[in-house]
Formats: structure tokens, sequence, C-alpha cells
């Protein structure tokens, strides 16, 4: 069956104001709205407008994370995915483990495409994609603003600081999701409903193969320095003469 | 204990990249660093020798292949990993180039990768921002574990040339897949100055109202001698291309002077530019968030303070 991978991450959602914990050990999670990350949910919306135009049978969406992960991957099935699974896992996992999870879904699912956001917004790595294409073996084709299947192949265009790259790469393949390449759409109540009924599956991570890892060790967060407050001028010409003044103009 | 750190040059296929001489000065923040740099192209010798003149830098290996024109990840990342094995730490720029390229090498080096490093305090312990900058965390590995990193550009001066280091040649003995082919790049080719690395910007954001709206910064942008930058709903609303754009998922920019013109200043695009030496708000919105982080605000009708802003400067 022509299938379609996609990986999500249960993050803190866009809008939360983030702090840091008085004790530095981390940033306050506790009682926060949590979503899925902004950036898989483009890629699961891309899988779906795939599968939609006839390009798979099947979108299959994966996360790594606690049992209430469960309500992200519900979120994900009510927008359109077919069925759903958990990794089971605690604590910490980094994007090699992450990848390493994903190549074992990959070997088991065998789907032309696996679809992954570009970074997650909460840790802000962007790996994990590109770790899985290595370890799988395949190509990637990261930061996409366009994708196009044909027979085999997948035409991808990225964007990168020079501007638009356009890659060809042969199927299976990962690509990671930038912002431009669609809009995800809004899950509406009936869909909803319907999702309860699609397949979720839950594994320990232990039953992968797959040890979690940790190789990085979090000494400790700290709030970002702030910036001295500022002046105000009344018009343009006392914003050049301001400007004058500190010699960044003439 | 002395690293032994090795550098991905990034390049246009004859120019190297500003990102590589940044890079060098974050490797040389640690102590006893003997700094490589690695030209993959496929004519690196000229690309090599600017690399040369990077101070601090003590060897260049070039690595000329056909296969390397268009620094595909899928083809540098074999031949970065063959060459890793008696490096103690791989790095590479936080542009889209090491981004794509870097977490590659790492998985083929079976070690973890550290992004957007802002500073290395040690061989071993570094400081990254996460959550769009909002937190920054130390991080620490393991000694002996080979680090590979992508290194925060805007956190770092170019180190200055004046060095001349050997340039050695290296044709590592793997195999290269044709899996992945390059097909074209859409670059807007300008005479204007390279927004990632430009002493002075003029940004635009959603307030512009149209396509033709933003061209008025381009002319107060050239008065300047400025490169042009774009927030995210600017760019989202078409009114400039993807490219221009600063802020988490944009372009991570350091210049002397930022001029934020009807750009709210959501949290995504300020992480693009605190580290920016002056930034100069405009915006009808006394509000705005933009405010709370400009060394200089001005509240009002850009349509009128831009063209004003240009005749003061003529």
């Amino acid at each position: 069956m022509k299938r379609i991978l996609v990986g999500i991450k249960r993050v803190v959602d866009y809008n939360v104001r983030i702090r840091v914990k008085p004790d530095n050990s981390g940033v306050i999670t506790d009682g926060v709205k949590m979503s899925i990350n902004p950036f898989d949910e483009i890629a699961l919306e891309e899988a779906i407008r795939i599968k939609e135009r006839g390009g798979a049978e099947e979108v299959v969406v994966a996360t790594i994370g606690p049992a209430d992960t469960q309500q992200q991957l519900r979120t994900a099935l009510a927008m359109g995915a077919d069925r759903a699974i958990l990794v089971q896992a605690d604590g910490v996992i980094e994007p090699p483990v992450a990848a390493r999870v994903f190549q074992k879904l990959a070997e088991r699912e065998q789907p032309l495409l696996v679809i992954l956001g570009k970074q997650a917004i909460d840790d802000d790595n962007s790996q994990t994609g590109q770790m899985l294409a290595a370890l799988w073996n395949r190509p990637q084709a990261t930061f996409a603003s366009k994708v196009e299947i044909s027979e085999g192949k997948a035409r991808v265009t990225r964007e990168v600081d020079a501007g638009l790259e356009t890659l060809e790469v042969d199927l299976p393949a990962v690509v990671t999701t930038d912002l431009r390449l669609n809009e995800p759409r809004y899950v509406k109540l009936p869909e909803i409903m319907k999702a309860k009924k699609k397949p979720l599956d839950a594994l320990p991570l232990g039953t992968l193969g797959v040890e979690a890892k940790q190789r990085l060790k979090l000494v400790k967060f700290e709030p970002p320095a702030q910036r001295q407050k500022g002046v105000r001028v009344k018009d343009a010409a006392e914003l050049v003469e301001a400007l004058r003044k500190k010699g960044l103009v003439r | 204990m002395s690293a032994k750190i090795l550098i991905v040059a990034e390049h246009d296929g004859s120019k190297l990249n500003p990102s590589t001489a940044k890079c060098v000065t974050c490797a040389r923040a640690i102590q006893g660093a003997e700094i490589t740099v690695l030209v993959c192209a496929a004519d690196s010798a000229g690309i090599a020798a600017q690399a040369a003149q990077l101070n601090g830098v003590s060897r260049v290996v070039k690595v000329d292949n056909a296969a390397n024109a268009h620094l595909l990840a899928a083809v540098l990342a074999p031949q970065i990993a063959a060459l890793a094995q008696p490096y103690s730490h791989v790095l590479g720029p936080s542009t889209t180039f090491g981004k794509d390229l870097m977490p590659r090498v790492a998985a083929l080096l079976d070690t973890a990768q550290i992004s957007d490093i802002m500073a290395a305090e040690s061989a071993t312990r570094f400081r990254r921002p996460i959550y769009a900058g909002n937190a920054i965390v130390t991080v620490e590995v393991d000694p002996g574990t080979k680090v590979v990193g992508t290194v925060r550009i805007a956190s770092f001066e170019a180190s200055p040339g004046g060095g001349s280091a050997p340039v050695e040649s290296a044709s590592p003995n793997v195999e290269l897949p044709t899996h992945t082919r390059f097909v074209s790049v859409s670059a807007a080719r300008s005479d204007r100055p390279d927004l990632q690395t430009a002493a002075r910007v003029v940004s635009g954001g959603r307030a512009l109202g149209s396509a033709e709206g933003f061209q008025t910064l381009y002319k107060l942008a050239d008065k300047l001698g400025a490169a042009v930058g774009a927030s995210r709903a600017a760019v989202d609303a078409g009114y400039a291309p993807n490219e221009l754009q600063v802020g988490q998922t944009g372009k991570i920019i350091a210049p002397e002077l930022y001029i934020a013109i009807g750009i709210s200043g959501a949290i995504q695009h300020l992480t693009g530019i605190k580290d920016a030496r002056t930034i100069v708000a405009i915006n009808k919105d006394g509000e705005a968030p933009i405010f709370e982080v400009a060394d200089i605000g001005l509240v009002g009708d850009l349509f009128q303070i831009v063209p004003e802003l240009e005749k003061l400067l003529g």
C-alpha cells in the first residue's frame, strides 16, 4: 500500500509565554497548554493532501512520548490521518533516539514518504528528519515549501538562505516542512467524533529495540539577557539626529 | 587537553561564505583548539585559499569531486563522516546549509548534535537558545564524546584574515548516493548587501500593506547601504520573498543597525534580531511589542515617515 508516515511532537503551545523555572532546572510546563508542533501539523496536512490527490492510500501518524500524547494523536486522526502509533517513552527523547524510532517505524510500515516538521518549537533542534534520512540511508529534502510526487520520485522545493532550491529525490525519502508549504485545516466536530474510532496502537519504546539514551546533560536553563530600555523620538528628523549621535548614519 | 576541530566550510562554488569565519571564532573559544577547515566542492582550490587566510585556522583540507557541486547533504555527509574520525569536534554554520547537513553527519557518526551554539564555555560545555530564544540552556557532553554542532553565526564576529594555513587534498573513499539530484535554485540576485551579514538592515512587516508598499523600503535601504529584511507576516502575505524572512524560522541576524518598519514584533521575530546592536522601531501602534526591544522608537505613519527619512538621509 502507498503509505505516508508522519511524525508529530507534543510541544508547549505556540501562544504560551515561556518562563524559566526559578531554580533554573527547566522551563515551566505544568498546567500549560500542549499542542502538536506547528511544523508537524503542516507535515500532516501535506500528507493528507497528497492522499486526497491520489498520491497515497494511507496516512499513518506517529509520535514518541508519555500516554498523554494520545490527545495529539487523536487530533491528528481528526485532521485526517488513518491510524496512529504512540511509541511510549517518558523523559527526554533526543533527536538521535527519535530518528532511530522513526527508522524502525519506516522499516515496519514501508512508507513512500516520511514527512516531519523541520524543527520543534520547544528545543528548536532541527535534526530528527536529517538523522532519520542518514540512518535509513535515504534522500532528504528539508525545509520544503512545495512537494510534488510522481512515479517513484518527488520534486521538492526547499526554502534556503539563497532563495528557493529544487531537488529531485528517489522514493522513499524524508521530507521536512517549512511554514509556507500549506495551511493546516481546522478540525470539525464530526471528525473529532469519527477519530475516536480510528485505530491507535501504543507500544513501548523497548519493543522497537531502541534505547532512550540521553547524551546531552542539561546543566541549567536561564532566561535570555534583556535589552536596555530605549528612547522615543517624535519624528523622522529626531530619529535621524539620534542615529547621527550614535554614529550610525552620516 | 587539546581539541581537534573540523569546520565544514560553506560556499557558493567560488566564494567562502562569511559564516565559516564565524564558526572559526566559535571554535577558537575552545581551549587548545586546533582548527581544520574542510572545503568540499567541485573545484575547491579558490575557496580553500580563502579559508587558509582565516586567522586561527591551522590547516585546510579540500575535497574535489564533481558530485560536490551543489552541496547536497546526502552526498556531503558520508565524505565528512569519513574524514571526521580523528577530530573531537565537527562544526558547521547554523544556516540552511549547515542545518540541513550537520545532523546527517552526526547520525553517521552515531553522536548527538548541539544546534545553534551561541557560546562554547569549554570543549564539552555549550550554551544554546531554545523556545525561540525565550530560554538559554547550557548543555554538556561526556569528555571523549565526539561533538557535532551548528554555530549560531549571529553570536560570533568573523575571524579576521591574515593567516596562511597549509592546504591539503583528501579523497575520502566512500560511495556517494545518486538518489538525490539538484534541479535548480532561484536566487534573487541583488546588488544589495547580504541580509545574513549586512551591517545595516531595513525590515518591513505586514503594515506595508502590499508588495508595492514594500518596495518603498528598498529606496530607504539603498540610501543607507542596507540589506532588506521582512517579518514572517510580510512574507506570508506575499509582500516579500521567503529568503528575506527574519526570525525563529527565518534568518537570525546581528547587524549594527536594524530598522523595523511596520513590524509589530512577535516573539518569533524578536528572536531573530535580539543580537542587533541598535534596533529602531517605526510603527503606528505605540503599544506594539517591538517597542520593548527598540533602542529608538518612533510612533507614527510609516508611509509618511519613510519618505521623510529618505529625504533627510539624502
